[in-house]
């Protein structure tokens, strides 16, 4: 019996979505890139509430 | 002196009672009416259905809070709402149960200039059979009682888990009609974080159903996003997310009924299928929570008030119209009632003019769709506005001066992916607007500048931050109102 792997199903849920590189993965919880991120998404928050002032 | 009172004490009503008092406290007299002594931050009972948050992190008590203010608080049930008073009283009044103890079933009527009802949803387990903790076989994150019981369940489960045993565990919407997916999206996450903290991942099959038509869709029939070149609707990163956590899904399904250990639900194609399950957090549907209404004769005008789901209306548009020809105009801008101008609905206790996602049937004739989502950032901005045109209303102004279409405003969502202040992440997501403008942005109905969503640590910070500064706005202390709501 064959110890070679058994090639991967097609056609099924998991098989179409994007996943995550292993560098997206990594720059997820970076500390420096996730504190400019922390940063960037306050002001957009901000922005969005500003927007949605009456 | 002008009495205002307010139904219901959870974000939209504490807010409004917040904003009140602070603008018109020592003028004139403000009433809080909610059958709950503690508040509760409702965001964070993911985390404490978890188990890595307690109960106490989560809630406080109101009364104690109101004690330190001039706001009058009475721990008691809305019954009912008499508009024009009655024979025995001239002015507007509303019949309230006390539910303390000492004196509990003691009916008391409340008369008012003015009335916002808050009462939120009444959490809707009997719409399905088998659904929910109290008759059910399901757990439920909807109050923070029902977060402590789900993880003293989740945690016999990793128990049974870390001595070989394999488990599965379905989470998502336990009805066809069901909003609040965000509530269950984020707690599949968190439990998938903590079953890899208790290295048990590997002997769980964790399972997401749900009425959406795909995922994404939160009710809000999904959101399209900027990302590497492209806009992309957002169900392609809520696959993508399940995909990397090893996480199966189940869309376009109403479950119809519960038993323990296994779930019966029809999907849109007329389907009807059986999944086995040993942990299982379904949302239930919301309902309006059953107040009635009495014109001055005493005759029942609760159908004049209310929608037939009990939610009260406002000036929404509720002329019945196909999908292709709802607009944005159709939705509440002041939640005013259109019949009696002192009276107000914010938060869920308002009727929506009808759905955002687009309706569908089964080939049975089922309803398969989520309602609207109107929680969290939209109601404190209902919340607000009413509080400042009822200000303006009392100094002479003859219609309400503000207003929050929730057609005209945003969104901002924090939804957890695992709590650690270093491994954790979140998918911090904006929206802009909530309801679809297609007027105003032909191709998308939202403006993709101010629509974005990302998953990151910062996201986990982020949450972790709201929940603090909420609950510390929340409690009214010291330069509260210079945070945002």
């Amino acid at each position: 019996m064959s110890n070679r792997p058994l090639n991967r199903e097609p056609y099924q849920q998991a098989y179409y979505p994007p996943t995550p590189t292993g560098f997206t993965r990594y720059m997820r919880t970076s500390l420096i890139w996730q504190a400019y991120r922390f940063l960037v998404i306050n002001v957009k928050m901000l922005k969005l509430m500003a927007k949605s002032k009456h | 002196m002008a009495r205002i009172v307010i139904l219901g004490a959870g974000i939209a009503g504490h807010t409004a009672a917040r904003h009140l008092h602070k603008m018109i406290g020592r003028q004139h007299e403000i009433v809080v009416v909610s059958p709950n002594r503690k508040w509760n931050w409702i965001p964070s009972n993911i985390w404490v259905g978890v188990g890595q948050m307690k109960e106490e992190q989560v809630t406080f008590d109101l009364a104690e809070i109101y004690g330190k203010t001039s706001i009058d608080f009475r721990q008691a049930k809305a019954l009912s709402i008499h508009p024009q008073g009655d024979a025995g009283m001239a002015k507007p009044y509303v019949t309230v149960e006390h539910t303390v103890a000492a004196e509990a079933g003691r009916q008391e009527k409340i008369s008012y200039d003015f009335l916002i009802n808050a009462t939120g949803p009444k959490l809707n387990f009997g719409a399905t059979e088998g659904l929910g903790p109290e008759h059910g076989h399901t757990v439920s994150v909807c109050t923070a009682s029902h977060a402590v019981e789900a993880n003293h369940k989740l945690q016999t489960i990793i128990d049974a888990m870390k001595k070989g045993e394999r488990r599965t565990i379905v989470i998502g919407t336990g009805h066809g009609m069901c909003t609040c997916q965000g509530a269950a999206f984020e707690y599949i996450y968190n439990v998938d974080h903590v079953l890899r903290e208790a290295g048990v991942r590997d002997r769980a099959r964790l399972v997401w159903i749900s009425n959406e038509y795909e995922l994404g869709d939160f009710g809000m029939g999904g959101v399209h996003i900027k990302r590497g070149g492209y806009i992309t609707n957002g169900k392609t990163f809520a696959e993508s997310l399940m995909v990397e956590r090893g996480i199966e899904w189940i869309t376009r399904a109403h479950v119809k009924k519960v038993e323990a250990g296994k779930i019966h639900y029809e999907t849109l194609d007329g389907t009807f299928h059986e999944l086995a399950f040993d942990f299982s957090m379904l949302i239930p549907p919301f309902a309006g929570v059953g107040l009635k209404a009495y014109d001055k004769a005493g005759e029942d005008i609760t159908a004049q008030l209310f929608a037939p789901n009990g939610f009260m209306k406002v000036d929404a548009d509720y002329t019945a119209r196909p999908y292709a020809e709802w607009s944005a105009k159709d939705w509440p801008r002041t939640y005013q009632n259109p019949t009696f101008k002192n009276l107000f609905a914010i938060g869920i206790a308002f009727a929506p003019p009808h759905m955002i996602s687009k309706p569908m049937q089964s080939a049975n004739g089922t309803p398969i769709n989520p309602t609207a989502p109107r929680t969290g950032m939209p109601s404190a901005s209902m919340a607000i506005a009413v509080a400042h045109s009822i200000r303006d209303m009392l100094n002479g102004a003859d219609q309400p001066t503000h207003h929050a279409s929730m057609a005209e405003m945003g969104a901002a969502c924090v939804a957890s992916t695992g709590a650690n202040f270093f491994s954790g992440s979140a998918a911090s997501m904006t929206v802009y607007p909530v309801v679809p403008d297609f007027e105003k942005y032909p191709e998308y109905g939202r403006d993709t500048n101010l629509t974005f969503g990302e998953v990151g640590l910062a996201g986990h910070w982020m949450k972790y931050a709201l929940h603090h500064l909420f609950i510390y706005q929340a409690r009214m202390k010291a330069g509260w109102s210079l945070l945002p709501d």
